[in-house]
């Protein structure tokens, strides 16, 4: 399933000066998985669309990243 | 040629006094991925690019002088009544003494924007993978600002421009598959 953000746990020496930062995350947005935008997607209501600035759900990111789909924060 | 519509792209509402925020999104007025390298990397690489892409690189070019005008808005508002010692509190001392209270296009370390920040290879494949890069990066660069910046308001508007910039990728991406693709070829999937 699709996820808009990962995240990993990068090597902490134990001679490193500052304290872990412990679970590290990167965003992956949606426009890296769509490939050629395929016709008659769903769309926002345009005002809502004027909103969010996109007219596709699709590719729709909000940021930060909601919980629910998987932040970790 | 261009039509000038006398309003923003998408409001902008600055609710505190923050003029340091000022200092970290003039990286997005003059910086190497900011919103006028953007405008004007696209708006030049568009005369040597096949003609079927041409109409997409002037659009968003175009729309990017929409997102620096906002960007200009944010930060006159940020310092237009700052004072000389809140300029030096919030680290625009060097800008202050330069400029005054005036926008200028540098970065967020004070570099004066440069040509060198854009390229036109002349190429489509390199130039348009150049132009993924660069809405990545001004992505990236919008996250970094959201996560340092507490106005609800002046983040609403960045999060608008932050989406632009997913959209924009994604316009360049099938810009590049408008590009190699091969008719003849059998397709699977």
């Amino acid at each position: 399933m699709y996820t808009p953000i990962k995240c990993y746990q990068p090597y902490h020496g134990p001679f490193d000066p500052c304290p872990p930062r412990g679970t590290v995350c990167y965003q992956t947005p949606p426009n890296l998985y769509l490939g050629f935008q395929p016709p008659n997607l769903q769309q926002f209501p345009i005002q809502e669309a004027l909103y969010k600035g996109t007219l596709w759900p699709v590719l729709y990111d909000p940021y930060p990243t909601p919980l629910e789909k998987g932040a970790k924060r | 040629m261009w039509y000038y519509e006398k309003k923003l792209q998408y409001p902008v509402k600055v609710t505190e006094c923050n003029p340091r925020l000022a200092k970290y999104l003039i990286e997005q007025y003059g910086g190497a991925d900011g919103e006028l390298s953007a405008a004007l990397r696209y708006l030049n690489q568009r005369y040597s690019i096949p003609d079927k892409v041409i109409g997409l690189l002037t659009d968003i070019g175009t729309e990017e002088f929409a997102h620096l005008e906002m960007i200009a808005t944010m930060i006159y508002k940020l310092t237009k009544d700052a004072t000389p010692e809140q300029m030096k509190a919030a680290g625009l001392g060097a800008h202050y003494a330069n400029h005054d209270n005036a926008l200028f296009y540098h970065n967020a370390a004070g570099s004066p924007w440069t040509a060198t920040y854009i390229q036109a290879k002349g190429d489509p494949i390199a130039d348009l993978y150049e132009d993924i890069a660069a809405e990545e990066k001004a992505r990236a660069t919008y996250q970094w600002i959201i996560n340092m910046s507490d106005d609800p308001c002046l983040n609403d508007s960045l999060k608008f421009l932050r989406e632009r910039e997913v959209v924009h990728s994604q316009r360049f991406r099938e810009a590049v598959e408008i590009l190699k693709f091969e008719k003849d070829r059998k397709q699977f999937f």
